[in-house]
Protein backbone atom coordinates (compact mmCIF):
# COMPACT_ATOMS: atom_id res chain seq x y z
CA UNK A 1 0.00 0.00 0.00
CA UNK A 2 1.19 3.60 -1.07
CA UNK A 3 1.31 5.92 2.19
CA UNK A 4 0.97 9.56 0.77
CA UNK A 5 1.46 12.41 3.51
CA UNK A 6 -1.41 15.07 3.32
CA UNK A 7 -0.31 18.75 4.00
CA UNK A 8 -0.71 19.93 7.58
CA UNK A 9 -2.67 23.02 6.28
CA UNK A 10 -5.26 22.60 4.33
CA UNK A 11 -7.48 25.65 3.41
CA UNK A 12 -8.09 27.76 0.14
CA UNK A 13 -4.76 28.56 -0.67
CA UNK A 14 -3.71 24.61 -0.56
CA UNK A 15 -5.30 22.98 -2.65
CA UNK A 16 -2.96 23.20 -5.54
CA UNK A 17 -0.71 21.15 -3.26
CA UNK A 18 -3.28 18.78 -2.27
CA UNK A 19 -4.09 18.08 -5.71
CA UNK A 20 -0.40 17.65 -6.69
CA UNK A 21 -0.65 14.24 -4.14
CA UNK A 22 -3.16 12.61 -6.62
CA UNK A 23 -0.37 12.97 -9.26
CA UNK A 24 2.14 10.47 -7.29
CA UNK A 25 -0.45 7.69 -7.00
CA UNK A 26 -0.67 5.34 -9.39
CA UNK A 27 -3.31 1.91 -9.26
CA UNK A 28 -2.01 0.45 -6.34
CA UNK A 29 -3.90 0.96 -2.99
CA UNK A 30 -3.42 3.96 -1.17
CA UNK A 31 -3.13 5.54 2.09
CA UNK A 32 -3.54 9.48 3.02
CA UNK A 33 -2.01 9.73 6.16
CA UNK A 34 -3.25 13.08 7.87
CA UNK A 35 -2.59 12.77 11.68
CA UNK A 36 -0.11 15.34 11.53
CA UNK A 37 -2.88 17.63 10.09
CA UNK A 38 -2.93 21.67 11.72
CA UNK A 39 -4.92 23.41 10.20
CA UNK A 40 -8.00 22.65 7.57
CA UNK A 41 -11.20 25.02 6.03
CA UNK A 42 -14.12 24.33 4.54
CA UNK A 43 -12.47 24.58 1.53
CA UNK A 44 -9.76 22.08 2.63
CA UNK A 45 -12.24 19.65 4.09
CA UNK A 46 -14.12 19.13 0.79
CA UNK A 47 -10.48 19.08 -1.04
CA UNK A 48 -10.06 15.51 0.93
CA UNK A 49 -12.99 14.54 -0.02
CA UNK A 50 -12.75 15.03 -4.22
CA UNK A 51 -9.11 14.01 -4.08
CA UNK A 52 -10.50 10.79 -2.20
CA UNK A 53 -13.39 10.53 -4.94
CA UNK A 54 -11.30 10.81 -7.71
CA UNK A 55 -8.59 8.32 -6.27
CA UNK A 56 -11.88 5.38 -5.38
CA UNK A 57 -12.47 5.60 -9.05
CA UNK A 58 -8.90 5.58 -10.44
CA UNK A 59 -7.78 2.62 -8.44
CA UNK A 60 -11.10 0.86 -7.98
CA UNK A 61 -11.24 1.13 -4.40
CA UNK A 62 -11.80 3.56 -0.99
CA UNK A 63 -8.63 4.81 -0.08
CA UNK A 64 -8.04 4.71 3.18
CA UNK A 65 -7.44 7.73 5.22
CA UNK A 66 -6.16 8.35 8.85
CA UNK A 67 -7.01 11.44 10.61
CA UNK A 68 -5.78 13.19 14.28
CA UNK A 69 -7.18 11.13 16.79
CA UNK A 70 -7.29 13.08 19.14
CA UNK A 71 -6.64 17.27 19.85
CA UNK A 72 -8.97 20.44 18.06
CA UNK A 73 -8.34 19.11 14.60
CA UNK A 74 -10.09 15.84 15.29
CA UNK A 75 -13.19 17.70 17.90
CA UNK A 76 -13.45 20.20 14.83
CA UNK A 77 -13.93 17.57 12.14
CA UNK A 78 -16.34 16.08 14.06
CA UNK A 79 -18.08 18.80 14.77
CA UNK A 80 -18.15 19.89 11.07
CA UNK A 81 -19.76 16.42 9.90
CA UNK A 82 -16.60 15.46 7.96
CA UNK A 83 -16.87 11.23 8.85
CA UNK A 84 -20.40 10.98 7.39
CA UNK A 85 -19.15 12.42 4.23
CA UNK A 86 -15.76 11.05 4.41
CA UNK A 87 -17.14 7.49 5.63
CA UNK A 88 -18.61 7.00 2.04
CA UNK A 89 -15.13 7.70 0.01
CA UNK A 90 -13.02 5.94 2.52
CA UNK A 91 -11.76 3.23 4.61
CA UNK A 92 -11.42 4.79 7.95
CA UNK A 93 -9.12 3.02 10.53
CA UNK A 94 -9.53 4.36 13.22
CA UNK A 95 -12.75 5.10 12.61
CA UNK A 96 -13.34 9.44 11.81
CA UNK A 97 -14.30 11.65 14.10
CA UNK A 98 -17.90 11.60 14.60
CA UNK A 99 -20.21 14.85 15.31
CA UNK A 100 -20.90 15.83 18.51
CA UNK A 101 -23.77 16.61 20.40
CA UNK A 102 -23.59 20.26 20.08
CA UNK A 103 -22.96 21.71 16.77
CA UNK A 104 -24.59 25.20 17.58
CA UNK A 105 -20.78 27.01 16.84
CA UNK A 106 -21.20 25.69 13.17
CA UNK A 107 -22.60 27.81 10.37
CA UNK A 108 -22.61 24.80 7.93
CA UNK A 109 -21.52 21.57 8.34
CA UNK A 110 -20.41 19.67 4.81
CA UNK A 111 -23.66 18.87 2.95
CA UNK A 112 -23.66 16.88 0.11
CA UNK A 113 -25.28 18.34 -3.04
CA UNK A 114 -26.89 16.11 -5.09
CA UNK A 115 -30.55 17.42 -6.11
CA UNK A 116 -32.64 20.13 -5.61
CA UNK A 117 -34.00 19.14 -2.34
CA UNK A 118 -30.05 19.12 -0.92
CA UNK A 119 -30.06 23.55 -1.85
CA UNK A 120 -33.43 23.72 -0.25
CA UNK A 121 -32.03 21.84 3.06
CA UNK A 122 -29.20 24.70 3.04
CA UNK A 123 -31.22 27.42 2.95
CA UNK A 124 -33.26 26.30 5.81
CA UNK A 125 -30.56 25.68 7.85
CA UNK A 126 -28.77 28.64 7.41
CA UNK A 127 -31.83 31.03 7.57
CA UNK A 128 -31.70 29.27 11.13
CA UNK A 129 -28.41 30.02 11.96
CA UNK A 130 -26.76 32.47 10.15
CA UNK A 131 -28.60 35.12 11.50
CA UNK A 132 -26.40 35.62 14.98
CA UNK A 133 -23.31 34.29 13.05
CA UNK A 134 -23.70 36.92 10.42
CA UNK A 135 -24.60 39.93 12.97
CA UNK A 136 -22.32 38.59 16.08
CA UNK A 137 -19.45 37.76 14.07
CA UNK A 138 -19.39 39.37 11.15
CA UNK A 139 -21.42 42.60 11.98
CA UNK A 140 -23.12 42.52 8.90
CA UNK A 141 -26.45 43.53 9.02
CA UNK A 142 -29.49 41.56 9.65
CA UNK A 143 -30.80 42.07 5.96
CA UNK A 144 -27.59 39.92 5.12
CA UNK A 145 -28.22 36.62 5.43
CA UNK A 146 -30.99 36.35 2.89
CA UNK A 147 -28.32 37.36 0.71
CA UNK A 148 -26.04 34.76 2.06
CA UNK A 149 -29.10 32.18 1.55
CA UNK A 150 -29.04 33.34 -2.01
CA UNK A 151 -25.31 33.26 -2.24
CA UNK A 152 -25.31 29.19 -1.14
CA UNK A 153 -28.03 28.72 -3.32
CA UNK A 154 -26.53 29.73 -6.21
CA UNK A 155 -23.58 28.08 -5.44
CA UNK A 156 -25.02 24.83 -4.91
CA UNK A 157 -26.84 25.12 -8.19
CA UNK A 158 -23.76 25.42 -9.77
CA UNK A 159 -23.23 21.86 -8.99
CA UNK A 160 -26.40 20.59 -10.37
CA UNK A 161 -26.42 22.26 -13.02
CA UNK A 162 -23.08 22.22 -14.84
CA UNK A 163 -20.69 18.80 -12.90
CA UNK A 164 -23.63 16.27 -14.01
CA UNK A 165 -21.59 14.81 -10.89
CA UNK A 166 -22.32 15.24 -6.58
CA UNK A 167 -21.00 17.85 -4.66
CA UNK A 168 -20.31 19.49 -1.48
CA UNK A 169 -21.13 22.51 0.33
CA UNK A 170 -19.90 23.66 4.04
CA UNK A 171 -19.37 27.05 5.73
CA UNK A 172 -17.65 28.32 9.06
CA UNK A 173 -16.37 31.26 10.82
CA UNK A 174 -12.62 31.45 11.30
CA UNK A 175 -11.03 34.47 13.34
CA UNK A 176 -7.97 35.32 11.19
CA UNK A 177 -6.02 37.34 13.77
CA UNK A 178 -3.11 37.69 12.65
CA UNK A 179 -3.55 37.49 8.83
CA UNK A 180 -6.42 40.04 8.66
CA UNK A 181 -6.90 41.13 12.15
CA UNK A 182 -10.26 40.35 12.20
CA UNK A 183 -13.20 37.15 11.86
CA UNK A 184 -13.95 35.68 8.80
CA UNK A 185 -16.54 33.28 6.79
CA UNK A 186 -15.55 30.72 4.67
CA UNK A 187 -18.01 28.88 2.20
CA UNK A 188 -15.93 26.07 -0.25
CA UNK A 189 -18.15 24.50 -2.46
CA UNK A 190 -16.45 21.32 -5.08
CA UNK A 191 -17.46 18.63 -7.09
CA UNK A 192 -15.38 15.98 -9.34
CA UNK A 193 -17.58 16.64 -12.66
CA UNK A 194 -16.77 17.93 -15.80
CA UNK A 195 -15.83 21.32 -14.58
CA UNK A 196 -16.30 24.89 -16.61
CA UNK A 197 -14.61 23.53 -20.00
CA UNK A 198 -16.98 20.17 -19.92
CA UNK A 199 -19.54 22.36 -18.80
CA UNK A 200 -19.31 24.75 -21.54
CA UNK A 201 -17.15 23.29 -24.44
CA UNK A 202 -20.36 22.32 -26.66
CA UNK A 203 -22.02 25.94 -27.00
CA UNK A 204 -18.69 28.10 -26.70
CA UNK A 205 -15.76 26.22 -27.92
CA UNK A 206 -16.03 27.26 -31.38
CA UNK A 207 -15.62 31.08 -30.96
CA UNK A 208 -12.61 30.15 -28.72
CA UNK A 209 -10.92 28.05 -31.29
CA UNK A 210 -7.22 27.20 -30.04
CA UNK A 211 -7.43 29.33 -27.37
CA UNK A 212 -10.37 27.33 -25.51
CA UNK A 213 -9.19 25.80 -22.40
CA UNK A 214 -9.81 26.03 -18.44
CA UNK A 215 -8.62 29.69 -18.29
CA UNK A 216 -11.05 30.33 -21.37
CA UNK A 217 -14.11 28.82 -20.26
CA UNK A 218 -13.15 30.29 -16.63
CA UNK A 219 -13.30 34.08 -18.02
CA UNK A 220 -16.12 33.26 -20.17
CA UNK A 221 -18.63 32.10 -17.02
CA UNK A 222 -17.25 34.36 -14.80
CA UNK A 223 -16.91 37.82 -16.50
CA UNK A 224 -18.93 36.81 -19.37
CA UNK A 225 -21.37 34.92 -17.37
CA UNK A 226 -21.93 32.14 -20.20
CA UNK A 227 -23.28 29.00 -20.03
CA UNK A 228 -23.97 26.15 -21.98
CA UNK A 229 -27.90 26.89 -21.91
CA UNK A 230 -29.59 28.90 -24.69
CA UNK A 231 -31.76 30.97 -22.09
CA UNK A 232 -30.74 34.24 -21.69
CA UNK A 233 -31.42 34.35 -18.01
CA UNK A 234 -29.10 31.39 -17.06
CA UNK A 235 -25.69 32.46 -15.80
CA UNK A 236 -26.81 35.14 -13.62
CA UNK A 237 -26.19 33.78 -10.67
CA UNK A 238 -22.24 34.01 -10.42
CA UNK A 239 -22.52 37.33 -11.79
CA UNK A 240 -25.12 38.17 -8.71
CA UNK A 241 -22.85 35.89 -6.22
CA UNK A 242 -19.56 38.50 -7.33
CA UNK A 243 -21.18 41.58 -6.74
CA UNK A 244 -22.39 40.59 -3.35
CA UNK A 245 -18.95 39.58 -2.35
CA UNK A 246 -17.57 42.55 -3.70
CA UNK A 247 -19.67 44.27 -1.76
CA UNK A 248 -18.79 42.70 1.28
CA UNK A 249 -14.73 43.09 0.66
CA UNK A 250 -14.53 39.14 0.13
CA UNK A 251 -12.89 37.00 -2.14
CA UNK A 252 -14.39 34.26 -4.95
CA UNK A 253 -12.43 31.98 -6.30
CA UNK A 254 -12.97 28.95 -8.82
CA UNK A 255 -10.83 26.62 -9.68
CA UNK A 256 -11.37 24.40 -12.58
CA UNK A 257 -9.33 21.80 -14.39
CA UNK A 258 -5.96 23.53 -14.33
CA UNK A 259 -7.28 26.97 -13.84
CA UNK A 260 -8.48 29.51 -11.33
CA UNK A 261 -10.13 32.44 -11.42
CA UNK A 262 -10.29 35.66 -8.70
CA UNK A 263 -12.10 38.01 -7.46
CA UNK A 264 -9.87 39.71 -4.73
CA UNK A 265 -9.66 42.68 -2.80
CA UNK A 266 -6.19 44.43 -1.21
CA UNK A 267 -5.85 42.02 1.50
CA UNK A 268 -5.72 38.88 -0.84
CA UNK A 269 -2.54 38.23 -2.69
CA UNK A 270 -3.98 35.67 -4.91
CA UNK A 271 -3.72 36.39 -8.72
CA UNK A 272 -7.00 37.34 -10.83
CA UNK A 273 -6.43 34.14 -13.34
CA UNK A 274 -4.04 31.84 -13.23
CA UNK A 275 -3.15 28.36 -15.33
CA UNK A 276 -1.33 25.65 -15.79
CA UNK A 277 -1.90 24.61 -12.32
CA UNK A 278 -2.03 20.50 -11.52
CA UNK A 279 -5.01 18.98 -13.20
CA UNK A 280 -7.97 18.51 -11.11
CA UNK A 281 -11.67 17.17 -12.15
CA UNK A 282 -14.76 19.29 -11.42
CA UNK A 283 -14.82 23.15 -9.85
CA UNK A 284 -14.02 24.05 -6.31
CA UNK A 285 -15.29 27.48 -5.41
CA UNK A 286 -13.77 29.37 -2.59
CA UNK A 287 -15.69 32.28 -0.99
CA UNK A 288 -14.00 34.45 1.87
CA UNK A 289 -16.31 37.25 3.73
CA UNK A 290 -14.47 39.11 6.11
CA UNK A 291 -16.13 41.20 9.19
CA UNK A 292 -17.52 44.68 8.33
CA UNK A 293 -15.88 47.62 9.25
CA UNK A 294 -16.81 50.84 9.48
CA UNK A 295 -16.42 51.35 5.28
CA UNK A 296 -18.13 48.93 4.29
CA UNK A 297 -20.89 48.62 7.33
CA UNK B 1 -61.57 78.53 -6.89
CA UNK B 2 -62.49 74.44 -5.51
CA UNK B 3 -61.01 72.40 -8.38
CA UNK B 4 -64.18 70.85 -10.56
CA UNK B 5 -64.33 66.87 -10.36
CA UNK B 6 -64.07 65.42 -13.68
CA UNK B 7 -66.51 62.86 -14.89
CA UNK B 8 -65.47 59.80 -14.51
CA UNK B 9 -65.96 56.71 -17.19
CA UNK B 10 -67.03 53.56 -15.78
CA UNK B 11 -64.21 51.48 -14.13
CA UNK B 12 -62.62 48.83 -16.82
CA UNK B 13 -64.39 45.46 -16.40
CA UNK B 14 -61.08 43.56 -16.20
CA UNK B 15 -60.85 40.32 -14.45
CA UNK B 16 -58.17 39.75 -10.97
CA UNK B 17 -56.98 36.85 -10.50
CA UNK B 18 -54.46 36.98 -6.84
CA UNK B 19 -52.00 34.79 -6.26
CA UNK B 20 -50.29 33.63 -2.71
CA UNK B 21 -46.59 32.85 -4.40
CA UNK B 22 -45.87 31.01 -0.61
CA UNK B 23 -49.37 28.88 -0.96
CA UNK B 24 -48.51 28.12 -4.24
CA UNK B 25 -44.80 27.01 -3.69
CA UNK B 26 -46.62 24.93 -0.59
CA UNK B 27 -48.87 23.28 -3.22
CA UNK B 28 -46.55 22.65 -6.04
CA UNK B 29 -43.87 21.43 -4.81
CA UNK B 30 -45.15 19.01 -2.29
CA UNK B 31 -45.21 21.05 0.76
CA UNK B 32 -41.80 20.73 1.55
CA UNK B 33 -40.34 24.27 0.98
CA UNK B 34 -40.62 27.56 2.47
CA UNK B 35 -38.46 29.35 0.45
CA UNK B 36 -38.54 30.41 -3.36
CA UNK B 37 -34.90 29.01 -4.48
CA UNK B 38 -33.41 26.78 -7.19
CA UNK B 39 -34.83 26.68 -10.81
CA UNK B 40 -36.90 23.93 -10.75
CA UNK B 41 -39.06 24.88 -8.02
CA UNK B 42 -39.48 28.60 -9.37
CA UNK B 43 -40.32 26.57 -12.98
CA UNK B 44 -42.84 24.63 -10.91
CA UNK B 45 -44.26 27.50 -9.21
CA UNK B 46 -44.72 29.44 -12.32
CA UNK B 47 -46.33 26.32 -14.65
CA UNK B 48 -49.04 26.60 -11.58
CA UNK B 49 -49.43 30.01 -11.95
CA UNK B 50 -49.69 30.12 -15.76
CA UNK B 51 -52.10 26.88 -15.18
CA UNK B 52 -54.25 29.15 -13.56
CA UNK B 53 -54.17 32.30 -15.53
CA UNK B 54 -55.36 30.17 -18.83
CA UNK B 55 -58.60 29.89 -16.99
CA UNK B 56 -59.00 33.54 -16.88
CA UNK B 57 -60.57 35.78 -20.19
CA UNK B 58 -58.44 38.67 -21.10
CA UNK B 59 -58.61 41.41 -20.09
CA UNK B 60 -57.06 39.75 -16.64
CA UNK B 61 -54.66 40.81 -14.04
CA UNK B 62 -52.95 38.41 -12.08
CA UNK B 63 -51.53 39.36 -8.85
CA UNK B 64 -48.69 37.60 -7.96
CA UNK B 65 -48.27 38.09 -3.65
CA UNK B 66 -44.42 37.74 -2.56
CA UNK B 67 -45.49 39.12 1.20
CA UNK B 68 -44.82 35.20 2.98
CA UNK B 69 -41.48 34.42 0.88
CA UNK B 70 -38.54 34.95 2.42
CA UNK B 71 -35.95 34.02 0.58
CA UNK B 72 -35.60 34.59 -3.49
CA UNK B 73 -32.99 33.56 -5.59
CA UNK B 74 -31.68 35.33 -9.13
CA UNK B 75 -33.27 31.23 -10.26
CA UNK B 76 -36.10 31.71 -8.88
CA UNK B 77 -36.72 35.21 -9.72
CA UNK B 78 -36.13 34.44 -13.24
CA UNK B 79 -38.32 31.22 -13.40
CA UNK B 80 -41.35 33.00 -12.14
CA UNK B 81 -41.06 36.50 -12.74
CA UNK B 82 -39.35 36.89 -15.36
CA UNK B 83 -40.44 33.88 -17.68
CA UNK B 84 -44.12 34.84 -16.51
CA UNK B 85 -43.92 38.18 -18.30
CA UNK B 86 -41.97 36.74 -21.17
CA UNK B 87 -44.97 34.45 -21.19
CA UNK B 88 -47.27 37.09 -20.66
CA UNK B 89 -45.73 38.96 -23.22
CA UNK B 90 -46.33 36.41 -26.08
CA UNK B 91 -49.78 34.94 -25.31
CA UNK B 92 -53.03 36.99 -25.63
CA UNK B 93 -53.38 40.37 -25.60
CA UNK B 94 -54.71 42.18 -22.62
CA UNK B 95 -53.33 39.76 -19.93
CA UNK B 96 -51.75 42.48 -16.82
CA UNK B 97 -49.32 41.23 -13.84
CA UNK B 98 -48.85 43.19 -10.73
CA UNK B 99 -46.37 41.82 -8.04
CA UNK B 100 -47.75 42.41 -4.59
CA UNK B 101 -45.85 42.04 -1.15
CA UNK B 102 -42.04 43.32 -2.59
CA UNK B 103 -39.78 43.90 -0.01
CA UNK B 104 -36.54 44.69 0.52
CA UNK B 105 -34.79 41.35 0.59
CA UNK B 106 -36.73 40.70 -3.14
CA UNK B 107 -35.86 43.88 -5.36
CA UNK B 108 -31.96 42.83 -5.94
CA UNK B 109 -33.19 39.29 -7.67
CA UNK B 110 -35.95 41.01 -9.20
CA UNK B 111 -34.33 43.75 -10.44
CA UNK B 112 -31.63 42.34 -11.77
CA UNK B 113 -33.75 39.20 -14.16
CA UNK B 114 -35.98 42.30 -15.55
CA UNK B 115 -33.03 43.80 -16.46
CA UNK B 116 -31.32 41.11 -18.24
CA UNK B 117 -34.62 40.46 -19.94
CA UNK B 118 -35.02 43.99 -20.75
CA UNK B 119 -38.36 43.78 -18.70
CA UNK B 120 -39.97 45.99 -15.96
CA UNK B 121 -43.21 45.46 -13.91
CA UNK B 122 -45.87 46.95 -11.50
CA UNK B 123 -44.79 46.04 -7.88
CA UNK B 124 -46.26 47.33 -4.48
CA UNK B 125 -43.83 47.83 -2.65
CA UNK B 126 -45.28 49.22 0.34
CA UNK B 127 -48.88 48.51 1.24
CA UNK B 128 -50.60 51.06 -1.03
CA UNK B 129 -47.57 52.33 -2.96
CA UNK B 130 -46.83 50.78 -6.39
CA UNK B 131 -43.27 51.32 -8.49
CA UNK B 132 -41.72 50.36 -11.64
CA UNK B 133 -39.17 47.52 -11.48
CA UNK B 134 -36.87 47.18 -13.88
CA UNK B 135 -35.55 48.47 -17.43
CA UNK B 136 -37.07 51.56 -19.10
CA UNK B 137 -36.46 54.94 -20.60
CA UNK B 138 -36.47 58.35 -18.52
CA UNK B 139 -39.63 59.37 -20.48
CA UNK B 140 -41.76 56.28 -19.81
CA UNK B 141 -40.60 56.11 -16.02
CA UNK B 142 -41.67 59.97 -16.20
CA UNK B 143 -45.37 59.16 -17.74
CA UNK B 144 -45.76 56.28 -15.69
CA UNK B 145 -44.91 57.94 -12.25
CA UNK B 146 -47.42 60.67 -13.43
CA UNK B 147 -50.19 57.77 -14.25
CA UNK B 148 -49.60 56.45 -11.10
CA UNK B 149 -49.81 59.20 -9.07
CA UNK B 150 -52.77 60.37 -11.25
CA UNK B 151 -54.43 57.09 -11.57
CA UNK B 152 -56.51 57.51 -14.81
CA UNK B 153 -55.77 59.45 -17.57
CA UNK B 154 -59.00 60.49 -19.43
CA UNK B 155 -58.86 59.84 -23.41
CA UNK B 156 -59.64 63.54 -24.03
CA UNK B 157 -56.59 64.32 -21.90
CA UNK B 158 -54.33 62.05 -24.18
CA UNK B 159 -53.17 65.77 -26.24
CA UNK B 160 -52.16 67.34 -23.55
CA UNK B 161 -49.60 64.58 -22.53
CA UNK B 162 -48.34 64.66 -26.04
CA UNK B 163 -47.13 68.01 -25.54
CA UNK B 164 -44.40 66.65 -23.52
CA UNK B 165 -41.25 65.80 -25.31
CA UNK B 166 -41.14 61.70 -26.00
CA UNK B 167 -44.10 61.40 -23.30
CA UNK B 168 -46.67 60.28 -26.59
CA UNK B 169 -44.15 57.46 -27.37
CA UNK B 170 -43.70 56.29 -24.01
CA UNK B 171 -46.95 56.26 -23.10
CA UNK B 172 -47.47 53.71 -25.51
CA UNK B 173 -44.59 51.72 -25.43
CA UNK B 174 -45.65 51.55 -21.36
CA UNK B 175 -49.54 50.61 -22.41
CA UNK B 176 -47.66 47.84 -24.90
CA UNK B 177 -45.27 46.32 -22.07
CA UNK B 178 -48.91 46.07 -20.38
CA UNK B 179 -47.07 48.12 -18.14
CA UNK B 180 -50.21 50.83 -18.26
CA UNK B 181 -54.09 49.65 -19.21
CA UNK B 182 -55.84 51.52 -21.87
CA UNK B 183 -59.75 50.63 -21.99
CA UNK B 184 -60.55 49.83 -25.03
CA UNK B 185 -63.96 51.21 -25.05
CA UNK B 186 -63.04 54.96 -24.07
CA UNK B 187 -59.63 54.94 -24.48
CA UNK B 188 -58.67 56.08 -21.22
CA UNK B 189 -55.39 55.40 -19.52
CA UNK B 190 -55.26 53.22 -16.05
CA UNK B 191 -52.19 52.53 -13.82
CA UNK B 192 -52.47 48.91 -13.08
CA UNK B 193 -53.01 49.82 -9.79
CA UNK B 194 -56.74 51.23 -10.06
CA UNK B 195 -57.15 47.66 -11.38
CA UNK B 196 -56.46 45.87 -8.62
CA UNK B 197 -60.07 44.17 -7.39
CA UNK B 198 -59.68 40.42 -6.46
CA UNK B 199 -62.72 38.81 -6.04
CA UNK B 200 -64.11 37.59 -2.61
Amino acid sequence: MKVVQLPHSLDYRGLDELFAVGEEIGDAKVLFDARRLRWIDPVGMIGILSLGKVVAERIGTRPALQLPEQGEVAGYLGRMGFAAAAGEIFEAEPPLPTRTASASDVLLEITPITRNHDVHAVVERVQDRAGTILSRSLHYPPTAVVQFSVILSEVCQNILEHAEAPGWVCAQTYNWKKRLGRPVLVIGVGDVGRGFQGSLAGEHSGRFGDRWGDSTALEAAFIHGLTRFPDQGRGQGIQQIRKQVRRWNGVIAIRSGSARIADVPDWEELPPLEDGLVRFPGSQITIVLPAATTENE
Amino acid sequence: MAEREEPRGPDPQIDAFSVDVRALLDRSVANLYSHLVTRPTGRAVRLAIEKQLEELDPPSLSLVDLSSVSVLDYSCADEVVAKLLIGQREAALGSFLVLRGVGAHHREPIEAVLERHDLAVVAETDPERFELLGSGSESERWVWTRLESQRRLPARELGGLARVAGASEALEALISRRLLFQDPLHGDVHALSTLIRVPD
